[in-house]
């Protein structure tokens, strides 16, 4: 009973989080709902005596495999959204038809197969599901265990190869750099100083706070033009920073 | 309970398989691919209760170590595709069609 119920709210769970991983326009969502599905099949495993492959499940899945992609998205831009774009005529349609008829055919075919009650793991995992997993990896399965050491290790090697970047020029000295800022401020009137950090010569030094000129006036390259927008929607922004966006605006 | 759990793992197949023809983003593609490997641990799992033999368990231990490596070459290429072309759309790397 306790195992029913266990299975119909994870398998609510897991698949609305599958379809949250398909549908979301966000990347990082995504993530997060695949980790949902992870997280529910591992319960999954446990209710189904497999401790072992649940803890695995946990560590290696929802810890390392998706810390890894929320680094890599991360990494490529978080904002990298999905073009609309269907490069095939009617592909989106087609793909969806074609998931929905495997889909169907797939569980009609699983739903005609009556199977003999199972016979459970009582019996195998007697001295313990660890100690019978050690038993049978060590014993039938050494060669694909030791060819699994194998994969490992190219991957490891496979990743830095791929994730190492040849330098193809010499590195600028802060000499040239510096002399190309000076160019710039020749030729087009960029000026070399850095920009004035919020807060400069006002009383507070929050972001928010645009920097003052010696003259008290606003500097204009200090205002935080994400935060001022923010600010303008709420309501909340300093009537002085306020101008100087509607002067940019129009 | 079986037949349950078999069609559940059908179900989330499907749904990866429908996620790897839809989306555009390889990152998202490939987290499809990974919810399609989940879904047959959890076949594997199932049978290995249904039969009382672990060896299933065993397969879907496999699975995942195999998915972890595959995970990470995975994403090292799209890094690597990323710097050259400062895009994770799979509709742009198409040079080899040409």
């Amino acid at each position: 009973m306790g195992e029913t119920i266990t299975f119909w709210v994870l398998a609510v769970v897991s698949v609305s989080a599958a379809l949250g991983l398909v549908f979301s326009r966000k990347a990082v969502y995504c993530a997060l709902m695949l980790g949902v599905v992870m997280l529910s099949l591992a319960i999954l495993y446990a209710v189904q005596d497999a401790p072992f492959l649940a803890a695995v499940q946990i560590i290696v899945y929802t810890g390392a495999v998706m810390m890894l992609f929320l680094f890599v998205l991360m990494l490529v831009g978080v904002d990298s959204s999905d073009s609309l774009v269907e490069t095939i005529r009617g592909q989106r349609f087609w793909a969806v038809v074609a998931g929905l008829a495997f889909a169907a055919l797939v569980a009609l075919g699983v739903g005609n197969v009556v199977f003999a009650p199972a016979v459970g793991l009582g019996a195998v995992n007697a001295a313990g599901n660890v100690p019978s997993l050690a038993e049978l990896i060590f014993t039938r399965y050494v060669f694909a265990f030791e060819v699994t050491s194998a994969l490992l290790i190219t991957a490891a090697l496979g990743a830095m190869v791929l994730a190492h970047r040849e330098r193809l020029e010499q590195k600028a000295t802060q000499r040239e750099l510096s002399r190309e800022r000076f160019v710039k401020y020749g030729e087009e009137g960029i000026d070399p100083s850095p920009l004035p950090g919020p807060g400069t010569y006002a009383r507070a030094n929050a972001i928010d706070m645009p920097a003052l000129l010696p003259d008290g006036k606003i500097s204009k390259l200090s205002v935080n033009r994400y935060i001022a927008r923010y600010e303008a929607e709420e309501g909340t922004i300093d009537p002085k920073v306020a101008e100087i966006l509607e002067g940019e605006d129009k | 309970m079986t037949t349950h759990y078999l069609v559940l793992s059908a179900l989330l197949f499907a749904i990866g398989g429908i996620g790897v023809l839809v989306r555009r983003n390889a990152i998202v593609v490939f987290m499809c691919v990974e919810l399609m490997l989940n879904a047959c641990n959890l076949a594997f799992v199932t049978f290995a209760r249904q039969n009382g033999n672990i060896d299933g368990q065993v397969i879907a231990f496999f699975v995942m170590i195999v998915a972890a490596a595959e995970v990470v070459i995975g994403l090292a290429i799209i890094v690597t595709i990323f710097r050259t072309r400062r895009s994770a759309s799979v509709d742009d790397a198409s040079l080899l069609k040409y």
